[in-house]
């Protein structure tokens, strides 16, 4: 069959008839500044986490928006939360939020009850994701 | 005939005066500058067809030579009200002018790169302005920072426009084109230099733009890199380190470059926001504010009271004109 040195591979290609939009809505009610991202790639750019390895913030990001979701779990575990993505985006994407919460959602959080944490409970939720991302 | 005192000696204010002393119109026209057109003759050639900027402040100027026209030049207007049904201007000396219509031409000033630390501007020599291109190009000195023939440019565009963080949300309308425009005359002086352009979008929107873009490639060899350049750094020999993301590769990239030129968007001048803010006409971004952008963009909110150019919003110097045109129009039609 594969004379022709190819294979049709159905991974290969984003099936936009097929993509579900739930986790996606989910994503934009809890962090609705990320309607605003045009794709720039300036969290990328200024991303230290990005520079040494292949973590791409804007691809994760992208992907999730697109309904690919594989691998994105276990890729989001190099951000180490630092904010500077956040600092530098043009649209004012509250990045280091959507991040926490794709979190939420791939790991199946029940969001629908959730809410965003309080502002004087953020700093003590950063800290223990620190903590555990340094175990990591 | 009615008097009217115009704020501003740029393309709008001289274009709209032209045409309303030759209406028979007394015409004031007001200029903070030593010389009139001080946003025009700081350009060496402009876009889409590489005119002389010079050129045409001439060309522009000498439609002030009208006996109905008076000049105040050196004369910055601080502050205007009414009276009875015409306007009263102060200006920085103290000294009044009445008259019985007004045209706001203030226009607009450059973004001041100082406000996006990030990207270096006046911590490393070889970050610059798109106005200090504007110079160079004109005075065919487009050197690095240790006054030599720089190997490599790049252009980043959308500083201080399409920006969360400057406050501004507007798109700045012609920096797009003015850094084709530039990458062109850069490659025209220097033909072995590389010359790369950063961009968000690249908005060609206007007559010929998207053949200059076109042109760029075909025959100067500019590059495009779709991605935001996030921060400048310093290097020990005098050059500067980008970091960006290369969107199309989906890969994180960084580039040494000689020169990191700043696209800089256009805002309200300190003229405009003050004058349209004491007008009570002050709209969006500090840019003054017309009553309805289809039937009357030259009117304002205060009778007597007409609007053309920059000082509504970022606009090209062909679009200013007509602008202006419109705005004598308009107040030919109601004097
Ligand atoms: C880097 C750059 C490159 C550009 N290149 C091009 C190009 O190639 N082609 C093109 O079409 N356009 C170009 N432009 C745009 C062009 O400069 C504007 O379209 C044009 O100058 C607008 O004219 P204006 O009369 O509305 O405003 P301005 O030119 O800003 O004129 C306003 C005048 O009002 C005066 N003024 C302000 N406040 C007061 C006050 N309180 N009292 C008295 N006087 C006052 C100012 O001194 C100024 O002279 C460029 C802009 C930039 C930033
Ligand atoms: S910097 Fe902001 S706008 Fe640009 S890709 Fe990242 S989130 Fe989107
Ligand atoms: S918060 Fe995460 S994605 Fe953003 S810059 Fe830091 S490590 Fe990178
Ligand atoms: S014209 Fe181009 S560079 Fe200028 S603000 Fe708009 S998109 Fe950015």
């Amino acid at each position: 069959m594969n004379k022709f040195g190819f294979s049709i591979s159905q991974g290969r290609q984003i099936n936009y008839d097929e993509i579900k939009s739930d986790k996606l809505d989910k994503l934009l009610e809890l962090v609705p500044s990320y309607k605003w991202c045009i794709g720039c790639g300036g969290c990328t750019a200024s991303c230290s986490a990005g520079g040494f390895t292949d973590f791409n913030i804007r691809r994760i990001h992208t992907a999730f928006q697109r309904g690919q979701y594989d691998g994105l779990e276990e890729k989001l575990k190099s951000c180490m939360l630092c904010g500077k993505c956040l600092l530098v985006c043009p649209r004012g994407v509250n990045l280091r939020s959507l991040i926490i919460n794709m979190r939420r959602i791939l790991a199946g959080v029940d969001v629908v009850t959730w809410r965003p944490p309080r502002e004087d409970r953020i700093d003590k939720q950063l800290a223990k994701q620190n903590e555990k991302n340094k175990r990591i | 005939m009615k008097s009217i005192s115009i704020i501003g000696a740029g393309p709008a204010g001289i274009e709209a005066a032209a045409i309303l002393a030759a209406h028979g119109m007394s015409v004031s026209i007001f200029e903070k500058s030593e010389s009139p057109l001080s946003n025009i003759t700081d350009k060496a050639f402009l876009f889409p067809n590489f005119a002389d900027a010079n050129d045409l402040a001439h060309k522009l100027a000498e439609k002030l030579k009208s006996p109905s026209i008076t000049q105040h030049l050196s004369t910055e207007i601080v502050s205007l009200s009414r009276n009875g049904k015409g306007w009263t201007l102060k200006d920085n000396k103290g000294q009044s002018y009445s008259s019985d219509l007004l045209l706001l031409a203030t226009g607009y000033t450059p973004f001041d790169a100082h406000r996006k630390e990030e990207l270096g501007y006046d911590i490393y020599k070889g970050v610059v302005t798109s106005l200090d291109m504007e110079r160079m190009i004109r005075d065919k000195a487009i050197l690095n920072s240790i006054g030599e023939k720089p190997r490599r440019v790049v252009f980043l565009q959308c500083v201080g426009s399409r920006d969360e963080k400057s406050g501004n949300h507007y798109c700045s309308k012609l920096c797009c084109v003015t850094a084709v425009k530039q990458a062109i005359e850069l490659k025209k002086q220097l033909p072995d230099t590389e010359a790369y352009i950063f961009y968000m979008d690249l908005r060609m929107w206007g007559q010929h733009f998207e053949e200059l873009y076109r042109e760029s490639q075909q025959d100067y060899g500019v590059r495009f890199v779709r991605g935001r350049i996030s921060e400048a750094s310093g290097t020990f020999d005098g050059r500067v380190q980008i970091k960006a993301e290369d969107t199309l590769m989906g890969l994180p990239l960084k580039m040494t470059t000689d020169l990191l030129v700043l696209m800089v968007g256009m805002e309200a001048s300190v003229g405009t926001r003050c004058l349209a803010k004491e007008a009570g006409i002050c709209g969006e971004y500090g840019f003054a504010q017309s009553i309805d952008p289809h039937m009357d963009d030259n009117l304002s909110a205060q009778e007597g009271l007409f609007l053309c150019g920059t000082c509504k919003r970022p606009m090209t110097i062909a679009d200013t004109i007509a602008d202006a045109r419109s705005a004598a129009t308009t107040i030919l039609s109601l004097a």
